[in-house]
């Protein structure tokens, strides 16, 4: 049992082990095949939209490792070869987009909806333990 | 009383969200390149390797780049209506041919027709990336400064060029 639950574990964790996708290292040097690894990891295939170019064999997402890695030998920053994407695919390519008018929404959500859950949460204990002091108060008025 | 009606509301909101959603297409991403200068290259010619053209030789002129690939099956979806568009003499069309091999490409316009006044060949998909592309097919219209006016992503159908493209290529030839 142990050891099922083991292979299991394993199984579930193996497909997010971050295997390169690339047949081979895209550089030698671990730094810059690390950051090369974050930067694609940060970029989405917009053909298959809901995978980035790391996790994707689609052509447009090995075109966009490339210029990636590319843009790497070339000595760019992680900044500029962001904006290169951006420039040309807009914010959509980024999986994580920047704050800002169009996407306050989306990033506020979260905690929006997390604290408009504890307000319900806060206000139904309120009400339950406060009708639970009623039943306290009224019991001895039962009695009398 | 009111109490009841939060559900409700909260209900509601939902609704108009999911409806706006069911109404987007998400295959369709906005471009940011609209309103900038198209992407400048200089491409070989598919037929004739040796002659390359260049964006700017378009300078003054409104022109349709139509990206494809004889490996698209949206790209037969919209031939019938490229080569009809062709026809009108609207506009002229430039095609990309994206990651393609020439053989298959010359084989697709001898046995389908040839709506293109060029097709230049983009096989590594750079100038495709430039332009922003990320499916075929993919259609820029560009005003006679160089500039990227519309991008109609997917098949083009008789009614988006009639409704959608045509009138943006009038009033973008009548500019100056």
């Amino acid at each position: 049992m142990k050891r099922l639950l083991t292979l299991l574990i394993l199984m579930t964790w193996l497909p997010t082990a971050g295997f390169a996708i690339d047949s081979e290292l895209a550089f030698q040097d671990p730094a810059l095949q690390a950051r090369y690894e974050r930067l694609n990891a940060g970029l989405r295939c917009l053909v298959c939209q809901n995978q980035t170019i790391a996790d994707s064999n689609a052509s447009l997402a090995v075109d966009l490792r490339s210029q990636v890695k590319e843009m790497i030998i070339a000595g760019r920053t992680d900044k500029e070869i962001l904006d290169y994407m951006v420039e040309r695919y807009g914010n959509f390519v980024r999986f994580k987009p920047p704050v800002n008018n169009e996407t306050i929404f989306l990033w506020a959500a979260p905690a929006v909806m997390v604290l408009g859950g504890l307000l319900i949460a806060v206000s139904i204990v309120r009400r339950r333990s406060s009708l639970a002091v009623d039943d306290e108060e009224q019991a001895p008025q039962g009695d009398a | 009383m009111w109490r009841s009606l939060i559900p409700i509301a909260v209900f509601a909101v939902l609704v108009w969200f999911f409806n706006r959603g069911l109404g987007m297409d998400p295959r369709i991403i906005p471009s940011p390149l609209i309103g900038k200068p198209a992407p400048e290259f200089s491409l070989p010619v598919l037929g004739d390797r040796s002659r390359q053209v260049a964006m700017a030789d378009y300078r003054g002129q409104v022109v349709m780049v139509n990206v494809w690939g004889s490996w698209c099956s949206g790209c037969r979806a919209e031939h019938q209506t490229l080569l009809a568009i062709a026809a009108t003499g609207e506009v002229p069309i430039i095609g990309l041919n994206w990651k393609d091999e020439d053989r298959d490409a010359e084989k697709w316009l001898h046995d389908l027709g040839n709506p293109y006044q060029v097709n230049l060949v983009d096989v590594e998909g750079r100038t495709a990336i430039n332009f922003g592309v990320y499916g075929a097919p993919e259609t820029f219209l560009i005003d006679k400064q160089g500039n990227i006016i519309h991008k109609f992503t997917g098949p083009i159908y008789w009614q988006a060029w009639t409704e959608e493209l045509l009138p943006l290529v009038r009033q973008a030839k009548e500019a100056t």
